[in-house]
């Protein structure tokens, strides 16, 4: 048989809109990325720039309406999960593509131990009974370092701290062996030292379960530390991609460099406002008919406001949409 | 998975992981221990359950038996009827307790009846929305129009009084604030970061209603529950009062309060006791319910 060559996920073209009164907000606009096999790629920008909505968007977990997936293809191991049935999703989420989210404090259920939480997930997606179930648990629990796990299995989400939390939901994640695992902002809500260790122990449980991990943040530090390879967001947009070492050393969107150039005075605080890049994030309602970063860009002109950049490819694996991206 | 052995060094903070790990039972109980009322209230809860039970047992003569020379008896008058007799010399204390037993059925199934329809209705306003939600909740507004009593007496026109047609008439008459209540627990729960998680590891819709959903949405129905069995016990109470209860000889502490009326100026007693019953029911059922409510504050499961 012929080695597969395609990536574990492509995504290409992905729009996903809401219908609001105020109009239509296309909160993700044509995005297009993959994913290799134990690759971890980064998604950074700001907040508001659409990265949560295109995760849920690719396991179809947005609430339609308001949101309507309106082009695009997500295509894991060959299949679109775009076009399955509500059951084959069912079966893809968690089982093929397991997603943490950024609040660990209320992600668990409040009603049941940790333990029965991830019992449940083992014995639906391998049909095993409780028994069985419960050894992997406690596996899993100490696999993620939580102190005395035998304890713990009976404990009750409140009764964990949060970063405790944040590693149950990532036993709970790998519980079924995932290929890929989405992580939502997974340290954001973390004090600083506790990011260290949880991103630590996914680095350490990627290589251990051969997991691709798509790694969504605006925090550069977090990307810097774990990521291969980086999009970065804007406005709905990937506005450039790269391997991470290009992405801080040759980036060439003016965005990316203004991200950069924020890091030091920021240092791994919440970066909703850019020093650096003066404005905010546009109205994604009214979007200007060219470049969306324009109307912030020290590099922008009347090309730039008038017509929108399309990716293009400044070496073969990094591409850039912005006019000037040759300019030096 | 192949090994345990811990790639992660346990983290640091694994010390500040209270050592307390006491269950969420036990954290209610706590906390419900702490509310006098509501443990004087849960205490005669249990009596008046208990001497429902054991009626049998406990009971001095057979209520129905008709002593006619003993008729009239006050209370502490004759140690062999403790608490009187009545018109037709029946031991007012035998009464009571098999009453109770009615009563307390009454308000059981009824509360029952009245929380099962009240979940079904609002989950699946809550979880399904849109045009179910808009069919029920129309449908709950119509109920709503009418008064209780109104709709009990027109339903009770056609169906014989027995302790299961009223039982059921009376919580197939009063479950819509149930189904509010239960709707809008479910809408303010789908919302959750912990459900989404749990549909984004493969977890179907009837998992996510009643593994998720469910169970968090228990602790206000406990409440509901609580307080809508002294609703029921008052309402049978009420529509014995207009003839459609529970039918004599069988004894209920409506029944027998509606019977005393005839007597009222001459042996007060006869009401008074009855009364009493149905009072001291209603207000340890309340008692019990609010502490519930307070000992299950919603602050609690996420704190
Ligand atoms: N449920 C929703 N209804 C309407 N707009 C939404 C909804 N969810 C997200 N958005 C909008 O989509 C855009 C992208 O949001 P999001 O993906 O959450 O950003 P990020 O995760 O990068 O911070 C934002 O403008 C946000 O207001
Ligand atoms: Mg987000």
């Amino acid at each position: 048989m012929a080695v597969d060559h395609r990536p574990l996920l492509q995504v290409e073209d992905l729009k996903v809109q809401f219908r609001l009164p105020t109009g239509i907000l296309p909160a993700v606009d044509g995005i297009g990325f993959t994913l290799d096999r134990r690759e971890t790629l980064g998604v950074v920008g700001e907040s508001g720039s659409g990265k949560t909505v295109s995760s849920l968007a690719l396991l179809r977990l947005l609430e339609t309406p308001p949101a309507e997936i309106s082009a695009g293809s997500v295509l894991f191991e060959g299949r679109d999960l775009l076009g399955l049935s509500e059951t084959e999703i069912s079966d893809v989420r968690g089982r093929s593509i397991a997603m943490i989210f950024q609040e660990p404090m209320t992600s668990l259920n409040p009603v049941m131990t940790v333990g029965y939480q991830i019992d449940e997930a083992l014995m639906r997606h391998y049909g095993i009974p409780r028994r069985e179930a419960r050894a992997r648990t406690l596996e899993l629990l100490t696999l993620v370092g939580i102190p005395s796990p035998e304890r713990n299995i009976d404990g009750y989400p409140h009764q964990l701290s949060g970063g405790m939390r944040q590693r149950v939901m990532i036993a709970l994640a790998l519980s079924c062996e995932p290929k890929i695992l989405v992580a939502d902002e997974p340290t954001t809500a973390l004090d600083v030292t506790i990011q260290a260790q949880i991103l630590d122990l996914m680095v350490g449980l990627q290589e251990k379960f051969d997991t691709s991990i798509l790694l969504i943040t605006h925090d550069l530090a977090v990307i810097a530390e774990t990521a291969h390879r980086v999009a970065v967001m804007y406005a709905g947009r990937i506005v450039e991609a790269a391997p991470v070492a290009t992405i801080f050393g040759a980036p060439r969107h003016p965005y990316t460099q203004g991200l950069l150039r924020s890091i030091p005075r920021i240092h791994r605080q919440r970066l909703d406002v850019l020093a650096e890049i003066p404005g905010g994030v546009p109205d994604l309602t009214r979007l200007p008919p060219g470049c969306a970063f324009a109307p912030r860009c020290p590099r922008a002109d009347a090309h730039c406001r008038q017509e929108r950049p399309m990716p293009v490819a400044v070496a073969p694996d990094h591409v850039v949409s912005c006019w000037k991206a040759n300019d030096g | 998975m192949t090994s345990t052995q811990n790639i992660i060094a346990e983290a640091p903070e694994a010390a500040v992981v209270a050592a307390r790990h006491e269950s969420f039972v036990r954290l209610v109980l706590r906390r419900f221990l702490r509310h006098r009322l509501a443990v004087v209230g849960a205490v005669v809860v249990v009596l008046l359950c208990a001497s429902a039970l054991f009626a049998n047992a406990v009971a001095p003569h057979d209520p129905t038996f008709l002593d006619t020379k003993h008729r009239f008896l006050a209370p502490f008058q004759d140690m062999g009827f403790l608490l009187g007799t009545d018109e037709l010399g029946r031991d007012t204390l035998s009464r009571l307790l098999y009453g109770g037993r009615v009563s307390l059925a009454v308000g059981v199934v009824a509360m029952l009846t009245t929380v099962l329809s009240g979940l079904v209705v609002g989950l699946a306003a809550g979880y399904y929305g849109r045009w179910v939600d808009d069919l029920l909740m129309r449908f709950v507004d119509t109920m709503l129009c009418f008064p209780q009593v109104f709709l009990l007496l027109v339903v009770a026109a056609f169906v014989p009084p027995t302790l299961i047609s009223i039982s059921l008439i009376i919580g197939l008459t009063s479950w819509m604030e149930v189904a509010r209540i239960v709707r809008g627990e479910i809408l303010y729960l789908k919302e959750q970061d912990f459900v989404q998680a749990a549909r984004a590891l493969g977890a179907g819709g009837a998992r996510i209603m009643f593994k998720e959903l469910l169970p968090n949405a228990i602790a206000p129905v406990l409440v509901a529950a609580t307080l809508k069995v002294a609703t029921a016990v008052l309402m049978e109470s009420y529509i014995s009062y207009l003839g459609y209860g529970i039918q004599p000889p069988l004894a209920s502490w409506g029944n027998m309060l509606t019977n005393a009326q005839g007597y009222f100026d001459t042996v007060p007693y006869l009401a008074i006791l009855p009364g009493a019953m149905i009072t001291l029911t209603v207000m340890s059922f309340n008692f019990l319910g609010d502490g519930l409510r307070d000992a299950l504050d919603p602050r609690l499961r996420m704190d």
